[in-house]
Parts: C-alpha cells; structure tokens; sequence
C-alpha cells in the first residue's frame, strides 16, 4: 500500500509532502512519547501521533517512516511542513483521534 | 573526519539539529543506512538530554575506516544515580519537555541499544560526559 493509497482511502488532508505519496507503507505506529517512537516504530511504517512540532521531522527522519498522520485535528506549524518537505516526508492531517485512524488504518489494510 | 557541534540549552522547539548535520554528513559518505540510523538515534537522544536537562553543550564527532565515534559534553548538573536514570521509564524532565513528548525515560535504553559502545560519566553538579561508539566493519 502507498501513503497516496492511505490518503485517499481515509480522506486525510495533506498539508506537505505530495511529491511523496507514491511510497510505500509497511506497518504502523501510534504513539506521542517520542523516545519511544524513536526505539520501537519501524521503517516505513505509518505514524501516527498528536504532536505537530519540530521534533516529530527528527524522529520521523532517523526511524525513516513513510509518513506522519497527526491526528486529533493539531495543528502543524508553517515551518514543520517547510522542514518535512525538505526531508521529503509527506505530514497528512486527522481530525479523527488517534484511535478512529488507526481503525481506519486496519480497515484499509495497513 | 572531525567535526564539531555547539547545543544550545533551552530551545525545545529544534532540538536535533548536530544529529541532523551529522547524519547527513555520513549519508554523503555513503555509510550504511542501518549504521546511520543508529548512531542517528543514539546522538540525537544525547542531543536531547543535553537540551532539557544540561542547558545545551558540545558535540565531537571523530569518523575513521573503523568506527563513528561521538563525544557529548556539557556542564549541567549531572546525573545523580547513574543505575536509575538507565532504567527504563525513569525521567527528570521537565513538565514542559514532557508535554512534547520528551521525558519518556527511553533516551538512555534507546542509546545503548542502537551502539556498540556507551560510556556515560557524570559529575554531580559539573556535568556529564557520553561517548558513544558504533563500529563500521561490523554487521549488526
């Protein structure tokens, strides 16, 4: 499944990152502590979280994830989407909680 | 290949930028990926704790043939009982580094485990020393 795929399936708002969508996803990941996304998500997985700093480019960029949804409709800042779209990560937009994307996230087969 | 890092204590908001300069840096002499990441993840955790709890430091970083050695320094005021911050869930963050998801006592766990080497030092109220080694000739 591409994040294109996940996008269009879940009817999430891209806010960066569209030349991207064409990569693949494997697996995901929930969570807002980032030391633990950091130690236990996996490559190309999809991420979930609340959180919409800078930090979330770091973390995103050193596990190589796919993408970052941020859910609970939080906002993103300006320069986080400058920063992600540099790093080449597509940051999709919930208002959903955490918990209906990742349900959405099953149903479509992640 | 030396190089060297100032960290600036107190900003939250951009903490990682020496990791970020340094993996990109390695990634243009085309070390592995899987080396990248974990020294990546081992500094950028080392960063971080320079940042929310020692007000910043430096950051020497020495790559030869062999190995990708990292040196983080800072004058803060140093970990009281090295054997609990090691442990997992265990934190001193602030509430405000905690509410960005920092604080989640991992730092530690995440850095040993993604090198090969870590050798903490710390003085009680002079700062801390972490040097972190990941070998390059080794398959992990």
């Amino acid at each position: 499944m591409t994040v294109g795929e996940i996008v269009e399936k879940l009817g999430l708002e891209v806010a960066c990152g569209r030349d991207h969508l064409d990569r693949t996803v494997s697996g995901g990941f929930v969570g807002d502590l980032l030391s633990v996304v950091m130690g236990k998500a996996t490559e190309d997985c999809v991420w979930v979280t609340i959180q919409g700093h800078m930090n979330i480019i770091a973390v995103a960029s050193l596990v190589n994830v796919s993408c970052v949804i941020v859910s609970e409709g939080y906002a993103v800042d300006e320069d986080v989407l400058v920063k992600a779209e540099e790093e080449e990560i597509p940051i999709l937009r919930s208002k959903d909680s955490s918990f209906e994307v990742v349900r959405a996230l099953v149903g479509a087969g992640v | 290949m030396k190089m060297h890092y100032d960290v600036e204590g107190g900003e939250f908001i951009n903490v990682g930028t020496a990791s970020s300069q340094f993996k990109k840096t390695l990634k243009m002499l085309g070390i592995g990926a899987d080396i990248i990441r974990r020294i990546s993840i081992s500094m950028y955790e080392a960063e971080i704790n320079m940042v929310i709890h020692a007000n910043g430091g430096s950051i020497d970083t020495e790559i030869t043939p062999e190995r990708i050695h990292v040196v983080l320094q800072d004058q803060g005021p140093g970990i009281e009982n090295l054997d609990l911050a090691m442990k997992a869930g265990y934190s001193t963050a602030s509430r405000q580094a905690r509410e960005m998801g920092f604080g989640a006592g991992m730092g530690l766990q995440n850095m040993k485990r993604n090198c090969d080497e870590l050798q903490i030092s710390s003085v009680l109220g002079e700062g801390t020393r972490v040097e972190i080694t990941v070998y390059l000739n080794q398959e992990s």
